[in-house]
């Protein structure tokens, strides 16, 4: 016997909660004990009042599933609101990556060179390494990372998915 | 303004919030709040001996008088033994609170004596849960914390409450009731589903009631209106375990329960139907057997207070987010006042009397040993001749499966069993916390001799609190459900199935001041049952039943409701690798 899996779409989730001890751990905790995946998660919070966090989830699964984690989401006391993003709208959505890349001569200056194409920023830099910030959608950092790695990569930080649904509207 | 304790505050609430008893056990760090207790005797304290007990307590007090179950233990193991009742009351949605003591706060994190990390072990065992740091805070979370267990789909709830916070002082007034920022769950249905719902009804060829806990869950009003709704529209109506006595069993339309133990009429009606209207019920897998042939050729509206039970399982073509009682009343209205007649439905009764002519619950009697369906339906008639108010608790197996087949429920919260997460050791705490709620009452567990012993500690507080609850053994000597699919799935190969080793159940209710009673043969059956009735005080009967019996009918793992075996002659004794790898 095999065990079969399903096809799976990628899903942009954001989440407004209550700003308080375990909440992460309600969420996190939640996609382990149902078998969901989570790509990336950011959390801040973003009221003057630090009463309410924003949570970015990227997910993927077969459309009933994100239903399900959209229901299951919205069932926790703690969450004010649930916006699939991928279905609300056009939206935007951006990651920052910082991105140490070592390197002499011609490899340095084809990193600079192609941080400029990317129109990343150097934020650190010595004799034999530059840190790049690069902001974009995951498959532009993807891109550049996957470049940086052939110069001299050394290691890259990333901060996860942020998304706002496009236009006046709040979510 | 007066400052009081954290522990005298928690005690104000429970008697502002009318809590009459909490189930309990102390320890260390909740010795404040027994002190607090000790000044407070309007709220009757159960001592508990094991505080998995407390819960279950909790769960049976609950489930039979519509009120939160409360539960009081210290920190560590006092939290972590309460967590298979936790578990239980989240599957089965009952409303309970369970406060915690937890060590100090500054002794949190450092693995000091008796921590556990309770909010994080409970996180997904509870509806919510809280550790309260600030004794200015208690106030606002108890009530809150019995707002969220007893509204929406009801559920449990932890409050750990460090012991000095127990201790600290802070003003106390009542709370006011405050609209929360983000629990605010949906119990009146959109006009849109109500409206699709009852056209569809009233279109219905063969249309069936699929109903469930929800139905109870809701109060008995919605029992009532289940009981007009089905009147009105003269649609069968079965029912899941939870669900037992929403619809009475002696009702015209009653099709028995369904699913995996179910009869053999309500599995083919839920087949057959071109409309199924779920109340109240979430598709479990006991429920509808293999999912693509489950139900194939119909409509299906589901009525849940819970969005998620919606589309979880099974995809439906209308559905209605609302409290059970809430939706039944606009659907009786708009039944109503659309002039709805019931349709003739002589063609799907016609249909459904073919496969009651199966007679699925039928057993072959035995002249030399009690046969488990045999003794429950003598229970049940011994039970409907008292007259009196009759609650019937379970453990998990065999038996349950039996008690719900031959033991006919006539109205709500009146049945009370664990579900979802099939505990073994429910049903006699359940029955103590029953018996608490419902001191007039007969009261009596339904038990096998293997589950009885998980939680056997309990006679002791039978005992204490003069509680006189009736346990009804069906002693087979085997963890009867285990070995039942052991002869369907391995070849009988009763891998540690067999209950080696029972106590004398008789000594030991002697040993523990209650009555002991054993009946050995058919001959004893009736006389041994009423004399279990007529006992004052508690009882406990092992009654020796037929050991290798099984429980039917039955659809098994993997199987549709269209592939039921009625009897042994029809078992294989082995499965393929699929269905053994089902639960």
């Amino acid at each position: 016997m095999h065990i079969q899996e399903e096809l799976s779409q990628r899903h942009v989730l954001s989440l407004t909660v209550s700003n308080e001890a375990g909440i992460l751990a309600r969420i996190a905790g939640l996609f382990t004990a149902r078998g969901y995946n989570i790509d990336s998660l950011t959390v801040a919070d973003i009221t003057q009042d630090h009463g309410v966090s924003r949570i970015t989830i990227v997910t993927n699964g077969p459309p009933k599933v994100i239903d399900q984690i959209m229901a299951q989401l919205d069932r926790l006391v703690s969450v004010h609101k649930v916006t699939d993003l991928t279905e609300a709208g056009p939206f935007v959505e951006r990651e920052l990556a910082l991105v140490k890349v070592a390197g002499v001569g011609e490899d340095r200056i084809e990193a600079l060179r192609l941080a400029d194409v990317f129109r990343a920023k150097v934020v650190d830099t010595t004799i034999e390494s530059f840190i790049f910030e690069i902001t974009g959608t995951t498959d532009k950092v993807d891109n550049f990372v996957g470049l940086m790695r052939q110069i001299g990569l050394v290691e890259v930080g990333r901060t996860g998915v942020v998304g706002l649904i496009r236009g006046t509207e709040a979510i | 303004m007066a400052e009081k304790s954290g522990a005298d505050i928690l005690v104000e609430c429970l008697l502002d919030l009318g809590v009459e008893v909490v189930f309990g056990y102390p320890g260390g760090a909740v010795l404040p709040i027994y002190d607090a207790l000790f000044n407070h005797p309007t709220i009757k304290h159960v001592l508990v001996r094991h505080e998995q007990g407390a819960t279950h307590m909790a769960e049976g007090y609950a489930r039979s008088t519509g009120k939160p179950g409360v539960v009081l233990v210290t920190s560590g193991p006092g939290a972590t033994n309460a967590v298979t009742g936790i578990t239980d009351a989240l599957m089965d949605s009952i409303p309970m609170v369970v406060i915690t003591g937890q060590v100090p706060t500054q002794l949190i994190g450092t693995d000091a004596f008796q921590e556990a990390d309770t909010v994080g072990i409970t996180r997904h065992c509870t509806k919510h849960n809280y550790l309260v740091k600030d004794p200015a805070k208690l106030a606002g979370v108890i009530h809150e914390a019995f707002h969220i267990a007893t509204t929406g789909r009801p559920g449990p709830v932890v409050i750990d409450i460090p012991k000095n916070v127990q201790i600290a002082t802070a003003p106390y007034k009542r709370p006011e009731p405050v609209a929360h920022a983000s629990y605010r769950p949906q119990t009146k249905a959109d006009a849109a589903g109500i409206d699709a719902a009852v056209e569809m009804l009233a279109a219905a060829e063969r249309p069936v009631f699929y109903t469930g806990g929800g139905v109870i869950n809701s109060g008995p009003e919605a029992s009532t209106l289940l009981r007009e709704l089905a009147a009105l529209t003269g649609a069968p109506v079965t029912s899941t375990l939870m669900g037992l006595g929403a619809y009475p069993a002696t009702g015209p339309q009653w099709l028995g329960m369904l699913g995996m133990h179910g009869t053999y009429e309500a599995n083919f009606a839920m087949n057959q139907a071109d409309l199924i209207v779920c109340v109240g019920a979430r598709f479990d897998d006991r429920v509808t057997g293999r999912l693509d042939a489950f139900s194939p050729g119909s409509r299906k509206v589901h009525i849940d207070i819970d969005r998620s039970s919606i589309n979880k399982i099974v995809d439906v073509d209308v559905a209605i987010v609302a409290d059970v009682g809430s939706a039944l009343t606009d659907m009786v209205a708009l039944w109503k006042a659309r002039g709805h007649e019931a349709a003739d439905l002589s063609a799907w009764w016609a249909q459904i009397d073919g496969w009651r002519a199966k007679k699925s619950l039928d057993y072959a009697e035995n002249a030399t040993e009690i046969m488990p369906q045999r003794a429950i339906a003598d229970l049940y008639t011994a039970c409907t001749a008292t007259g009196k108010d009759v609650i019937i608790t379970t453990e998990v197996g065999q038996h349950q499966m039996w008690a719900a087949q031959h033991f006919g429920f006539d109205a709500p919260n009146k049945w009370l069993t664990s579900g979802g997460l099939g505990t073994m050791g429910y049903g006699f705490p359940a029955a103590i916390g029953a018996q608490m709620g419902n001191p007039d009452s007969l009261v009596i567990c339904v038990a096998g001799d293997a589950s009885i012993q998980m939680n056997i500690q309990e006679m002791g507080t039978a005992s204490q609190y003069r509680l006189p609850v009736k346990i009804f053994i069906l002693n087979n000597e085997y963890m009867g459900m285990v070995r039942q699919w052991q002869e369907l799935t391995y070849q009988s190969r009763y891998s540690n199935s067999y209950s080696d080793s029972l106590p004398d159940f008789v000594k030991l209710a002697e040993a523990y001041g209650w009555t002991g009673i054993r009946i050995d043969g058919p001959a004893d059956l009736e006389s041994g049952i009423r004399a279990m009735i007529d006992t004052p005080g508690p009882v406990i009967v092992d009654c020796r039943v037929a050991k290798l019996s099984n429980c039917f009918p039955m659809i098994p793992s993997g199987a549709a409701h269209t592939e039921m075996l009625l009897d042994p002659s029809q078992v294989k004794g082995s499965m393929t690798d699929e269905a053994k790898a089902l639960v």
